[in-house]
Parts: structure tokens; sequence; C-alpha cells
């Protein structure tokens, strides 16, 4: 596991300095331009085939507000890798990993419901798990969490 | 006249690629859909041609809720993602919670949750089974794997006091221990869940109508479903033997002798076979582990997740206090951000939590099998007859809850 | 505009007070058909499906009630059966189907989240199906035991047999 950890560790000495191993995992933090191309050269050289997850943590307060999360899994080596990236809450985008794995287009969509997260190349960004006319992003800190948006207006007199 | 109902979703194609072919909106409300989806297919005669998947119409928020309960107080929610097998769920995030604390859990509850990990998937199979198998028309096969699944259920309800979801994992443990006798019944239930399942290995296996319906519909490649981020049974069937229990083993399965059953062509009946053998590797696995099972206490005597003792609570000021404290404030969890995963019946489910450093979690965010799956569910439906659409969703085995969360 | 007089005279039989009988004991009757005849519409969407697949399955058999057999259109059935959570993505689908319903109808909410949204109060989640359609039975559980649930049938059977049967339901 160390040794693939290493190797990896040694390629992207350039894109993402301080790697380190974290509850088993090899954390990654890269710059938002350099994301698309990290994530190639981890599916192509180092064999991470499945994409597991992508979401976002809010740091509300923070000059670059969002961390967008990637997780990838080889197949081969039964290793896991994050791959994280920082984005201010003004221009909150980041390329779509869409064209390297069929998996990223419906939780890049979760993503943009959720945080408001843009992926670059993702032309499918339709509300997934929320619906047509919701206004904010749910998952943001600042959204309050009892704030409805019923569809349907509520009887006048229920029971 | 009322006034017209809002739509809640905005079909990916709303005319036709040719202009022989009609677009049809199936479900979200439609019968055979286990689960809430709604699918917009454009269909020629009675082929698929194209499919839209739309999840989302059991989004209740949980991953909000979470950000406003104490990690222990969220383990109900947690329990309503997969709630066919809710105890897998439970387990998993325990087990999140537990290495960011850096816990170790006692050798009995290692095997116990194991044990009622494998438990929880016969249960899952059987429904997923069953349900799939009732859309076919196989009526007597529901019948007979919906009682075993009853027994199942009553059998996890002495021991929990629920029936479908448990809340039964503690961050640190177990809520309680066996209740006498409930090994004897577990013996029991196994012997009758061979019986049962012989009777529908009898009743489907060289079913012409079952193999008609079932053979090479529904296909996916491995490689496709490697793309598409499939995992669990789906991944399995197409011939790639990936488990996790097997490659990063967890709880207690590195000392366990199974096998990872794979299928060939990755077709509806190739999942239905998957999982009946799984099953009877689980069934396999429960009998190891019943030899296994050491004595001793189910909780860790840590004092920053496990309640003390009532009797103390009552006696001394400590444990009060620390009662109290567990309860108002919930277990504190150092900062820092982990990403754990257990093999659900479905596949992946992985935990990301981000803490930091109090009694709520800053983050919780669910890695769910089946939304992912929904994700390249169209695959699996293009191509095929509208009438196979059913039974190939079936075997996908969407389950709300964690679909949408 | 004057009616038509009658051409059929009416001949009229000697009171045996049994069709009198009968006309006060209409509602009776109709109540004793319908309430073993429902059929419900399961509009089933979360974890409270398990406990209905087990409902209507061999060990607690829904069928001894007449309820057992599920009418899959709308238009066919006089229970809906909301069975779990209801999200405001998925109000309009159930509104969609209730207004789909001929009278008579009678709805159940089946557990706890359609009752009220149970430990859902967020953004996300419709709080209790009575928002937007009127309920008849409420059946508590999260989700409901199966013989909650057969209480709950029992339960909608009694008040259906109490009931008023009118011929015409509203006017027109």
């Amino acid at each position: 596991m160390s040794a693939v950890f290493d190797r990896i560790k040694d390629a992207f000495a350039r894109e993402a300095p301080g790697a380190a191993v974290s509850h088993g995992i090899l954390v990654l933090a890269v710059a938002p331009a350099d994301v698309l191309a990290v994530v190639a050269r981890l599916k192509e050289e180092f064999g991470f085939d499945l994409f597991l997850d992508v979401t976002a943590v809010d740091w509300p307060g923070e000059p670059l507000r969002f961390e967008v999360v990637w997780h990838f899994y080889s197949t081969r080596d039964f290793v896991r890798v994050r791959v994280k990236t920082r984005v201010p809450e003004a221009d909150p985008t980041v390329d779509s990993l869409v064209p390297l794995y069929g998996a990223a287009r419906f939780m890049e969509r979760e993503c943009h419901d959720m945080y408001g997260i843009v992926f670059r190349g993702n032309a499918d960004l339709r509300p997934i798990l929320l619906y047509e006319g919701f206004v904010g992003h749910p998952l943001r800190k600042d959204y309050p969490k009892g704030r409805e948006q019923p569809l349907v207006p509520y009887r006048e007199d229920p029971r | 006249m009322n006034a017209p109902i809002a739509n809640p979703v905005r079909p990916a194609f709303d005319r036709t690629l040719r202009e022989d072919t009609v677009i049809v909106s199936i479900g979200p409300s439609h019968p055979a859909t286990h689960g809430t989806i709604q699918i917009f297919t454009e269909l020629d005669g009675e082929r698929v041609v194209r499919a839209d998947v739309h999840c989302g119409y059991l989004h209740r928020g949980f991953e909000k809720e979470c950000e406003d309960h104490t990690w222990h107080n969220l383990i109900p929610y947690v329990d309503r993602l997969n709630y066919c097998s809710a105890l897998v769920n439970d387990f998993a995030y325990c087990d999140a919670v537990e290495r960011l604390m850096g816990i170790e859990i006692t050798p009995r509850c290692r095997y116990l949750r194991t044990l009622l990990s494998e438990y929880s998937r016969v249960a899952d199979h059987l429904t997923c089974v069953a349900a799939s198998l009732m859309e076919l028309g196989a009526m007597t096969a529901f019948l007979y794997l919906v009682m075993l699944r009853d027994w199942i259920y009553e059998h996890l309800a002495d021991l929990t006091g629920a029936r479908v979801t448990y809340t039964y994992g503690r961050i640190g443990g177990l809520a309680r221990d066996l209740p006498e006798g409930w090994l004897a019944r577990l013996h029991e239930i196994l012997a009758k869940y061979e019986e049962f399942v012989a009777r529908v290995h009898g009743l489907m296996d060289r079913n012409r109508i079952f193999i008609e319906r079932t053979r090479d519909v529904g296909v996916i490649s491995a490689a496709d479903a490697i793309n598409w981020g499939y995992t669990g049974p789906i991944l399995r069937s197409t011939g790639v033997a990936r488990d996790l229990r097997r490659d990063t083993p967890y709880l207690a399965y590195a000392e366990l002798d199974f096998e990872v059953p794979v299928g060939i062509k990755g077709d509806n009946y190739d999942r239905y076979y998957v999982r009946m053998r799984e099953m009877d590797e689980s069934v396999h696995m429960i009998r190891q582990l019943v030899e296994m099972l050491p004595d001793g206490p189910v909780s860790v005597d840590d004092r920053r997740c496990t309640l003390p003792d009532k009797r103390l609570v009552y006696t001394e000021i400590e444990s009060l206090i620390n009662h109290f404290k567990l309860v108002t404030d919930g277990p504190q969890v150092p900062a820092g951000e982990i990403y754990v995963a257990h093999e659900s019946p479905n596949g992946e489910l992985g935990f990301y939590l981000v803490s930091t450093g109090g009694g709520t979690p800053w983050k919780v965010h669910v890695r769910a099998p089946s939304f992912v799956h929904m994700g390249g569910a169209h695959l699996m439906l293009e191509g095929y007859q509208l009438a196979d659409l059913i039974p190939t969703f079936g075997s996908i085995n969407m389950i709300g809850g964690e679909c949408d969360r | 505009m004057s009616a038509p007089a009658r051409t059929i005279p009416i001949a009229r039989a000697e009171p045996s007070g049994a069709f009198e009988y009968i006309a006060t004991k209409k509602d009776e009757l109709i109540g004793w058909a319908r309430k073993f005849s429902l059929f419900p519409y399961p509009f089933v969407t979360a974890c409270c499906a398990m406990e209905f697949m087990a409902v209507s399955a061999t060990p607690y058999d829904t069928d001894r009630f007449g309820a057992a057999l599920p009418r899959f259109s709308p238009r066919q059935s006089d229970l809906l059966m909301v069975v779990g959570t209801v999200t405001h993505k998925q109000a309009p689908v159930l509104l969609k189907v209730y207004e789909q319903m001929c009278e008579p109808k009678w709805v159940m909410a089946f557990g706890a989240c359609a009752t009220s949204g149970g430990f859902y109060q967020n953004y996300a989640a419709l709080p209790g199906i009575d928002r937007i359609i009127p309920v008849d039975v409420y059946i508590p559980g999260c989700p409901p035991r199966p013989e909650t649930v057969i209480d709950g049938i029992m339960q909608l059977q009694d008040k259906i047999a109490r009931e008023r049967h009118p011929i015409l339901t509203r006017e027109f």
C-alpha cells in the first residue's frame, strides 16, 4: 500500500507538495486548474479506475470557501486516494471529470445541487435530488435547515 | 378547475429522435418500481431507444439533518439510508467515527458486527430477489422468500427491538448483548433458509420463462460497469471479483473462509444468481462466526463514547456528569476527515466524515451505491424491451433512502 | 318548464315495511359492502415499504380484510395508502394521484413520516401528507409493525361502516 502511495507522492511532487496519508487514504491537495490533469494521470498511470465520490465541504468565512473533494479507488492495488481543491464563493468552478469517468455525471449534478459548485464540461447540471424551481443550495451552511419551498400550496385547514 | 400541478423535473429530451418514436414517462409512482424513480423513455415500438433516469423523489435532507445532531443522535438517520439492511449502515458509520476517534472495538463486538452484517445481507438480498421475482410473476417464490425474511425480521427484533430500522450500533460498541437463546434460534432460521432457498432454486433456476425473460437482458460489460462506478453484486455479475470484504478486509472478514461469486455476462440472470450465491456465502460465514464468537463486553470501556453503567450514574457524580455530557454534547470527535467504506449488499457504502472537533459533525457525506448505480442505469435499459425495464430495474436493487438520502 | 306528465302509473303496493326498513339501513348495507372491498393504491416511497411488503405477504395477509389486491391505477382504487416519507418533490405527484381517484376514497397515512414528516423536519420533507390531502387513518410507527397496520385497516373499516354513503357525493 505504502509503495503505491510513495510513487504517487513522487509523481505529483509539483502539483501536490503536501501529500500525506491520513487514515489509510493518500490526500492530494491540488490547485483547481490541475485537477483534471492530476486525475487523468491517476487513472492512466496508477490505475485508479473507480470514481467513488465527489462532494464539497463548506467553510464559511474563509477566502476560498468551498473545498471540493474527490475519492478514487484502484481495483488493482485496493487503495483509495483523495483529491481536494479549494475554490472561492465568487467563482466556484472546477473542471468536470465526465470525460474520464461516466460515474461523475450524476455525482457532479448532486454536488451542484447541494453546494452550487459548477463543473465546467458537465453539460447536464439539472437538479437531481432537488426539484425545478428550488432556490439556493441546501447544504451550504447559510441555508437554514427548515426553509421549505413547497411545490403544492398547503391546505388551509388540515385535519 | 384546479390550478395545474407543478412538475418537479425536467426531462433531458422533449422531442423524439425520429418521427415514429414516442416518449413515455414511467413513474415516479409506478407499481413495479420499488422506490420512487422516474424514467423518461423514448420508445421505438416496444424497444427503448433512450432513457433518462430521474431520482431524488425521496431526498429528505439526510446530510443537512446530520449536521444538526450529535454524532450519536444521527444513528437513526443512518439506519434509514438502506432500510433493507440497516445494520450494515450502522456499523459502517460507527466504524468511521471510531477510526476518527482512534477507538479499538472489543473482540466480541467485532465478531458480532460481522455476523449481523452478514445476516442483514441475507435479508437484503432476500428482499431484492423476492421483489424482482414477483415482478416477473413468480408469486410463489416471493411468498417463500418474504416468509423467510419475516422470520429474520422477528429474530432481529428480539435482539434490537425493531423489525426494520434497528439503531443497534453505538459508537464504540453495540446497544446490548445477545439475548438468551438467540443463537439457537439463528440455527433454526438458517436451516429454514436452506430449505426455502432450495425451493426457490428449484422453481426458478431452470425455468424456461424465467431464463427467457432474464438471460441476455440488461447486459452491462465489465469495462462499462467500472467506468460508471458500479460496485457490489452488479460489478461481480460482470465477472469482476471485487469485494471489499476480500480486498480491504475490515471487521473480522480477514479470518473467515468465503468465496466471492461472480457472473459471466452481467445480465439479469447473473445478477439474480450472484445474489443467491452471496446469500449462501453469508450463511456459511455466519456459521463460522457463531463458532468464533468470543465472550466479553460488547462496548469499549471508554468515557469518550460509551455511556456509563446506569447504576453508577445514580450513585457517582463523575458518572452522572459523564452521562450528561455524552447525552447533551455528544461524543467529542477530534478534528479531521475520514472516508470509510464497507461492502454493503448493494456495493461500496462509504462514509466521508468531517469533524471540527466537537459533538456534532461538520459534514457527513454518504457514497451511496444505489445513487451511483442510477447514474449508469440507462446503459442497462437502452436497447431492450419496455417490459424488461422493470425486471432490470429490480435487479439493480435501487433503494430510495440510500439513493436520494 | 313544467315537468312532463308521467306516462307509467306507479302502482301503490300495500306497505309491508320491508322496503322502508332497507331504505333506513341503506348506509349500513353499503358501508358493510364497501368496508370489505377496499382496493388499495400503494403509494410506496420509503422504509415503510418493507413493512408494507410484509403485511401483504403470507404471515400477516391483508387479504383477510378484503384489502389485499393492490390496484395500480388510481382510477380503480378507493384506498390511497401513503407508505413512507413524502418530500416536497413528491408532493405534486401525490396530489395528482389523489385527484385521479374516484369517490368514495379514503387515505391512510402509513408511518410517522406520512403522518407528520417524522424526524425529517427540514427543507426537503413534507411535514405530513395532511398538508396537501385529507387523511382518514394515521398509523404510527417508524415503521409501524404489521399488527399496527392491521389495526389501522380495521379502524378504517369501522369508520367506513359508520359513515353515511350518499349516492351522489357532491352537487351537480
